[in-house]
């Protein structure tokens, strides 16, 4: 059995189309008091790089490609802890101080645009 | 076998790590279930970087010799690059975290760019399609590394000033050009099998070199205004170029949260721009701030300064008070300084509430979260468009260390580089008080009529200072009523 996939031509291009659209349609709602976080937390994920870099620092064969590889686990690591880092301390931020949570719904009507 | 069962595994961890990531973003649509958000987007990181490591068992066959020292370098690399990023997003001031996401998206438009650039060094790409994505990959990943860290050095104020010289525009275009054709020459020469006229290394090290350095010569000119909608963009760039990285290395996890932040940062700089009611390209092309400088004369009246406390108490006695929270206030750190104040209005029974323009200090919502770390509750802070029609029947509205977001000229002067851009009406308010540092023109380099109307009252000096003097004064009044 094979589990090692190709993601060649077409399938590329939907998965491309589909996750964008879902990236499309997660922000679309979101309020303007969190873009700030958000733009911080989107920036978090794709910290996702970190695990390119160390697929292509495991295979690399050369000292050149060593040493590229080295620096996109270390730069990936980076934003990902980063990003981690501040969005966490960001969002902590936003204390729930009893009835408001029926509020912010309230306050914040599914965006026209 | 042990390469079969390292792709099931992986692969399913990166399954689960996708489906992680979207569900955490989605719940960070929501300030009640944001804080789980990203709990739930890490786990996601945890586990695929974990996994990540089972790529030992399936290495190519020229990289088996070298596994120990790679695994050894991903290792160091990877608890250096983490722990240090880590302890400085830890320790950083909250006013400048606007900085950090941009420095750290750099970060991440490195490594993207890096991780394209050991495919094209090692020569790993199978034919021409994947070629192209990955030199894109490598094009996007190096414009925003080199972009963000321009956008980070002038958010944290190394560089001061917009740098702009003649023929700037054409310079920049040739760079890109010169990149672009490079690109473009490296697959012809995969193609065609003619020999390049250097060797392939050092085309690709020119190749890196120009993309770099358009990333630097794109952003040099833009103003720190523009920066939020700029760090907006690299953020989508990086988005995608991660996304290309993962179609060259086969990486679902990489496709799906790259292009998923690819389109969430296209969609929110797109509301950005809107917001400043400029478009993208306008933020990118034109000089922001430029055409300005000559008007200075036409301004009529002058700033009338007047002592914090006459504000402070002015503000004790009005009825309704409207807080416009801008830059100024984030440099000062007076956020905690200023619920204080509003808390003692409050008690003196004035309506108080926040008013925060779309794109308010240096990134869309910075004001949202600062009043959120003095503990400013939310029911209190109100977006544009719900509080703009308030103003007029509004006694006192106070403007903290904002500028161009109270500019009239986007209303009135066709000629202004604001024009057009929806502004919060401060000037509609019975009366107006200004805190600012001092004389001088806003981030964008505009003047300011608001500044020169009959209701409108300039209190110099630095907010925190300020709102401490308005608070004794306040508290002195009721100290002498009992």
């Amino acid at each position: 059995m094979h589990f090692d996939m190709a993601i060649t031509g077409f399938v590329a291009i939907y998965i491309f189309m589909l996750a964008a659209f879902g990236g499309w349609v997660i922000i679309g709602n979101v309020p303007a008091i969190l873009h700030t976080p958000l733009m911080s937390g989107s920036n978090f994920v794709h910290g996702i790089v970190v695990i390119g870099g160390i697929m292509a620092l495991l295979n690399a064969s050369t000292v050149t490609e060593q040493v590229i590889g080295f620096f996109a686990v270390l730069l990936g690591a980076g934003n990902a802890a980063g990003g981690y880092a501040v969005t966490d301390r960001m969002l902590a931020m936003f204390k729930t101080s009893g009835h408001q949570p029926a509020l912010i719904h309230a306050r914040h009507p599914a965006k026209k645009s | 076998m042990e390469s079969t069962i390292a792709h099931l595994v992986t692969g399913a961890a990166d399954l689960i790590a996708a489906f992680l990531f979207m569900y955490g973003l989605k719940r960070m649509s929501s300030p009640v279930s944001a804080p789980s958000g990203i709990r739930v987007a890490g786990y996601g990181m945890l586990l695929a970087v974990a996994a990540s490591f089972l790529n030992v068992f399936t290495v190519d066959a020229v990289a088996k010799p070298h596994l120990w020292i790679n695994l050894g370098l991903a290792l160091v690399a990877l608890i250096v690059g983490a722990s240090a990023a880590w302890f400085k997003g830890r320790s950083v001031a909250m006013t400048a975290m606007p900085q950090m996401v941009a420095i750290y998206n750099g970060l991440g438009g490195g490594a993207a760019g890096a991780i394209a650039a050991v495919e094209l060094f090692g020569n790993k790409t199978h034919g021409a399609g994947q070629l192209v994505v990955t030199l894109l990959g490598g094009l996007i990943g190096a414009i925003s590394m080199s972009g963000s860290v321009i956008a980070w050095a002038k958010l944290d104020e190394v560089l001061k000033k917009p740098m702009r010289f003649p023929g700037q525009r054409i310079v920049n275009a040739v760079v890109f050009l010169v990149s672009f054709g490079i690109g473009g020459y490296i697959v012809f020469v995969a193609q065609s099998g003619a020999t390049p006229l250097l060797p392939m290394a050092s085309v690709l090290w020119i190749f890196f070199g120009t993309t770099l350095l358009f990333g630097i010569l794109m952003t040099l000119p833009i103003g720190g205004a523009d920066m939020p909608v700029v760090i907006s963009i690299y953020n989508a760039a990086t988005g995608l170029a991660v996304g290309f990285d993962g179609y060259v290395i086969q990486e679902p996890a990489l496709m799906i949260a790259g292009m998923v932040v690819g389109a969430a940062g296209t969609l929110l700089t797109l509301l950005m721009a809107k917001a400043m009611n400029r478009s993208v390209s306008n933020v990118l092309f034109s000089n922001f701030g430029e055409a300005s400088k000559k008007k200075r004369s036409k301004m009529k009246g002058e700033e009338k300064p007047v002592e914090a406390s006459d504000a402070g108490i002015a503000m004790r006695y009005a009825k309704s008070v409207i807080i416009i929270p801008g830059y100024g206030l984030a440099v000062a750190q007076a956020q905690e300084k200023l619920y204080e104040f509003v808390k003692l209005l409050q008690s003196a029974g004035v309506s108080v509430k926040f008013a925060i323009h779309p794109v308010a200090g240096r990134m869309p919502g910075q004001m949202d979260v600062l009043l959120a770390e003095a503990g400013v509750p939310y029911d209190l802070i109100h977006q544009l468009e719900e509080i703009n029609d308030d103003f007029a029947t509004t006694d006192v509205a106070l403007v903290i260390g904002a500028n161009d977001v109270v500019n009239p000229a986007a209303r009135t002067d066709k000629s202004s580089p604001i024009f057009g851009m929806p502004i919060l009406n401060a000037d509609k308010a019975k009366k107006c008080y200004v805190v600012k540092r001092g004389q001088g023109k806003g981030y964008s380099g505009i003047e300011n009529e608001l500044f020169y109307e009959d209701n409108t009252y300039m209190v110099y000096g630095d907010a925190q200072a300020v709102l401490v003097k308005m608070i004794e004064a306040v508290r002195g009044l009721g100290a002498a009523a009992a």
